[in-house]
């Protein structure tokens, strides 16, 4: 033990000087207690406010739960969009010490491509709350979910979610009329109530999805949560429920638009069938389609690139916003506009030389059977499709007439109540010429018009439905896809907004239906091959939409012309003529004439949708 | 409260000494007892609270003040003259272990604390909160007070050999609280006013190369507590948090268990070196000022004891850990708070942990001692 040295020493000073400072001492303890008293006092009563408020953001969160999205049935109650719950992995950063690593694993794991490393980094550094997860892989496998699970222990932070993902199980057939959700884009945003779609992650974007948006998207519910700190939730304050979104119930035939799309067999093309009755939308194709599943989950931007290259143009919607011109397919209805203006009567008849001559005018309209059909009546330039008949009616019946009889039939515009950015066509006129063109009308205008030829543009949506109305012997209906909702109430209300043709004669409707039903029965109609042995009558006519015009004296051909520059086969017709179900247009890109392509199609459509059960049906149209 | 409490010098001669009560004679003073069982009794309401209801928490801290106090007890049994006599040796080993420390330290969040005897695990830091005292107390009651240059010397040598290791390991908290300790024997002791102003000079001019030679996570609380809201996420969270949960508490709290911040584990370290965040918020201010009475009361009596000594040894000694547990208050309340950078130094008898209970229950039983033995002979 170490010996202190002793030193003299002076108690009473070292007292004194201890008491002292010990008192020095304790007063400023005091003093410092009462500084840390007075340091909680601040913050616990002049601070109060303000911490509270702080604590109480602390605590609570809203979440919103996205409302699940309505269903859309076809007629016969077949599923055409539902929701599949799907997996998603999920990234908390805050939880992960090593994010590449991590990353690296997963890319391993679930076996994704080389790209996987950088993208989901980019992911997993999105802009978000803290502790609150970011999206990595969308619809994971149930093998994947597995490897991700056995491997938990090497994946911090990782975390599989489960929510409910649109699907289409009728696929590419369907993907026009329908449409498709996907992914809501910055975009979108701009326009979006934030609010109703906090949550939501997909919006309807084309075809009915997007058109019925508001009724299939439901109310987002929401949930007041405490949290703790790391995001975990730890009760649930208030919450509302979401309401999910309306079920849809269409017109459309799954069944049937099934098998045109099988028909038409990717080539371009695109066919509208129409029930009379109601105006129902039986089926809406275009062909080639697309997978619309695609565009749900993380779409691969290649997989989407290829789509919108494919010089078929899969994404564009044929059906209602292809332009075509209607060519013969509407001379039954130019039939009734000449009998109703008294241009022509039903026993009127016309030597057909195999042209027609304006007066003062040298250049021969010819008729696309060069040598001529002799005697033609209206009904017999119907079957046959003579276009000598058709340039005179049109000269008689003059552009302005034709324009707005035409007009009645639907042309011009969009008709159509509940599909997505149809389009509206072109019937042309001496006034639209002027406003547009700046030039006069054209009397060798108003012959090309007669054949539905020149300006003249109509869509198969158009064009289905002026044969629907037709069919329903000028009774307007205007096309819809919605035939009920779920909720009984609000249902899409049968807006008339066209008046319905009215005919001095109604004799003229048989008249003109019986030269269709020549068109496909007759012994010389232009489609009696594909008439042949139907168990019914059809109604119909062919059609050629020029896409280059031929010059009318030169001997070229067809089959010589590069395939894009080749006419669109064209078909309009309804079945059975005394008791219409359907009512079709078919329109077939570069095919050539409309008796060869579309009318064998439109046959076989109809033998498809025309089963005996259907066939046997009471007869409900209203008798003239 | 008793006049005596107050205000009289429990100087052995008079009072308890004469009435040679129960407590006198196992060598305990009964005001001192009272106030610190009355604080583990708060300090054990508070964690059960900040643990998360944990049962078994609060239990295992109940067992170790019971253990703490068993330890007082004994060490009140000691004559302060055998500690005086001690007083080189326990230094000695306790130097010699934080060395050891530094060699064969474990890690424990970067810092090495700990060595290793089998089973049992002993932080030489904290020992060191008590041996220094002890060893500067018994030196300098050996010298001429107030200290000549020579002393002085060798009693800074005697400070900053161990602060300077426990600052390496880096342990902030401790060597704060030891060098407070040390520093609190020298100015009683009779450290003359010019040095200690030319010491603050000195201070204040290293302050810069303090900052070169801390750690980064050190750096990163001064600069957190300079500007808390800079990295909320961060650094700043703790500091944003627990002044979160105070404030909350407001007058009367949130009530006991209710506790938001701590509940939703929005406050960190809550129940340890943050707990009376976790107090603040659920008691409010009446449960602050009862708690902050508590401490006021030990440390009051506690000095009134110191004061009432009359031998050097004694009276500097029971000063240093009367006010090392100040500082500790002090430091605490002050970081939690938002008045003091975030340093790692835990409330006393309140915040979770062993080590530090032990050391202070012993210092107060070398305090009750000094008070109920008879007073060494001066010189």
């Amino acid at each position: 033990m170490t010996e202190f040295r002793r030193q003299i020493k002076d108690p009473e000073k070292e007292s004194r000087i201890f008491l002292f400072r010990g008192r020095l001492l304790l007063f400023f303890v005091v003093l410092l207690m009462f500084v840390l008293l007075g340091r909680m006092a601040y913050l616990q009563v002049f601070q109060y406010d303000i911490y509270t408020l702080r604590s109480e953001r602390n605590r609570t969160s809203v979440e919103a739960i996205p409302p699940t999205r309505g269903l859309i049935y076809d007629r016969q109650g077949k599923l055409l969009a539902d929701n599949l719950p799907s997996h998603s992995l999920t990234l908390t950063r805050e939880l992960t010490e090593d994010v590449k690593l991590v990353v690296a694993r997963i890319c391993m794991l679930l076996e994704l491509d080389a790209a996987c490393q950088e993208t989901l980094t980019e992911r997993s550094y999105q802009r978000r709350r803290p502790f609150e997860p970011a999206l990595l892989v969308d619809q994971l496998t149930e093998e994947q979910i597995a490897r991700i699970a056995v491997n938990r222990h090497l994946l911090p932070g990782v975390d599989i979610s489960a929510q409910l993902l649109r699907n289409y199980p009728g696929g590419e057939a369907l993907s026009h009329a329908l449409g498709y959700v996907g992914r809501i884009s910055e975009e979108d945003m701009l326009t979006l109530d934030r609010r109703a779609y906090s949550g939501t992650h997909y919006l309807g974007k084309t075809g009915v999805e997007r058109f019925y948006e508001d009724q299939l998207h439901g109310k987002v519910g929401y949930r007041k949560v405490e949290t703790n700190a790391r995001g975990r939730v730890i009760k649930v304050v208030e919450s509302e429920l979401p309401i999910p979104g309306e079920d849809l119930v269409l017109y459309l035939d799954a069944e049937l638009q099934q098998k045109i799309y099988a028909l038409l067999d990717n080539r371009k093309a695109a066919v509208v069938a129409i029930e009379p009755k109601t105006g129902g939308i039986l089926s809406l194709v275009s062909s080639p389609g697309y997978d619309p599943n695609v565009f749900i989950g993380m779409l691969d931007s290649t997989e989407f690139n290829g789509l919108r290259r494919d010089p078929k143009l899969p994404l564009f919607d044929r059906a209602s916003r292809g332009q075509y011109a209607p060519g013969s397919t509407i001379k039954p209805m130019l039939g009734i506009a000449a009998l109703e203006n008294d241009i022509v009567t039903r026993d009127y008849e016309l030597l057909d030389r195999g042209y027609f001559q304006l007066p003062n005018d040298d250049r021969l309209y010819r008729n696309w059977k060069r040598t001529g059909h002799g005697t033609v009546d209206l009904a017999r330039a119907i079957a046959v499709s003579n276009n000598t008949f058709f340039y005179n009616l049109a000269y008689n019946l003059g552009i302005d007439e034709m324009s707005a009889f035409m007009r009645r039939f639907g042309f011009g515009e969009s008709t159509a109540l509940d599909v997505n950015s149809a389009r509206e066509g072109l019937m042309p006129s001496r006034e639209w010429k002027k406003i547009t063109q700046k030039q006069p009308w054209f009397p060798g205008e108003t012959l090309s018009t007669g054949i539905g030829q020149g300006y003249w543009l109509t869509t198969p949506l158009q064009l289905a439905t002026a044969t629907a109305v037709l069919a329903n012997r000028g009774e307007w209906v205007q096309p819809r896809f919605l035939a009920s909702r779920a909720t009984e109430t609000g249902l899409l209300p049968k807006k008339v907004t066209k008046q319905d043709i009215q005919l001095k004669d109604n004799e003229n409707w048989n008249y003109i239906f019986d030269a269709m039903a020549d068109v496909m029965h007759g012994f010389e109609g232009t489609a009696r091959f594909s008439g042949r042995g139907a168990q019914y009558r059809i109604a119909g006519k062919t059609g050629t939409s020029q896409v280059y015009s031929l010059s009318q004296e030169k001997d070229t051909t067809e089959t010589e012309l590069p395939e894009h520059l080749r006419d669109h086969a064209v078909f309009v017709g309804f079945a059975p003529v005394e008791n219409p179900q359907i009512a079709l247009a078919i329109v077939v890109e570069n095919a050539g004439g409309g008796s060869k392509v579309a009318a064998p199609l439109a046959r076989q459509i109809l033998d498809f949708y025309l089963t005996p059960e259907r066939l046997a049906a009471k007869e409900t149209h209203r008798a003239p | 409260m008793p006049r005596d409490f107050l205000w009289s010098l429990p100087d052995g001669h008079r009072d308890l000494r004469r009435k040679e009560s129960l407590l006198a004679r196992v060598h305990l003073d009964g005001w001192l007892l009272l106030g610190l069982l009355l604080l583990m009794g708060s300090g054990l309401f508070i964690l059960y609270s900040a643990t998360g209801g944990s049962l078994d928490a609060t239990l295992g801290q109940a067992s170790r003040f019971g253990l703490a106090l068993l330890g007082m007890v004994v060490i009140a049994q000691i004559p302060p003259r055998y500690m005086q006599r001690w007083a080189p040796a326990i230094y000695g080993f306790t130097l010699l272990m934080l060395l050891a420390v530094l060699i064969l330290g474990i890690d424990a969040k970067g810092a090495q604390r700990w060595i290793s005897f089998g089973a049992f695990r002993v932080q030489p830091s904290e020992l060191m909160k008590l041996a220094l005292p002890l060893m500067l107390a018994a030196y300098l009651s050996k010298c001429h007070l107030p200290p000549r240059w020579k002393n002085l010397f060798i009693a800074l040598a005697l400070m900053i050999i161990p602060i300077g290791l426990i600052a390496v390991q880096p342990d902030l908290g401790t060597s704060i609280l030891v060098a407070g300790a040390g520093l609190v024997v020298l100015f009683l002791a009779g450290l003359s006013w010019r040095l200690i102003a030319s010491f603050f000079a000195l201070a204040l001019a290293a302050l810069p190369a303090l900052w070169m030679v801390m750690h980064d996570y050190q750096k990163n609380r001064v600069k957190t507590f300079l500007n808390p809201e800079s990295d909320p996420l961060g650094t700043g969270w703790n500091i944003i948090q627990s002044k979160t949960a105070i404030g909350s508490g407001g007058l009367h709290g949130k009530g006991w268990l209710e506790g938001t911040q701590s509940r939703l584990e929005f406050l960190p370290e809550r129940h340890t070196d943050f707990i009376i965040a976790v107090l603040a918020e659920e008691t409010g201010l009446v449960g602050v000022t009862l708690l902050l009475t508590l401490y006021m009361l030990i440390i009051w009596r506690g000095m009134l004891i110191a004061l009432s000594v009359s031998d050097t040894f004694s009276r500097l000694m029971a000063s240093a850990v009367i006010l090392t547990f100040f500082v500790y208050v002090f430091v605490n309340i002050g970081m939690v708070s938002g008045l003091l950078p975030v340093v790692g130094v835990p409330l006393p008898l309140v915040s979770f942990g062993g080590t530090s209970s032990i050391t202070l229950m012993a210092g107060f039983g070398i305090l009750m001692s000094i008070h109920t033995h008879k007073s060494m002979a001066v010189g």
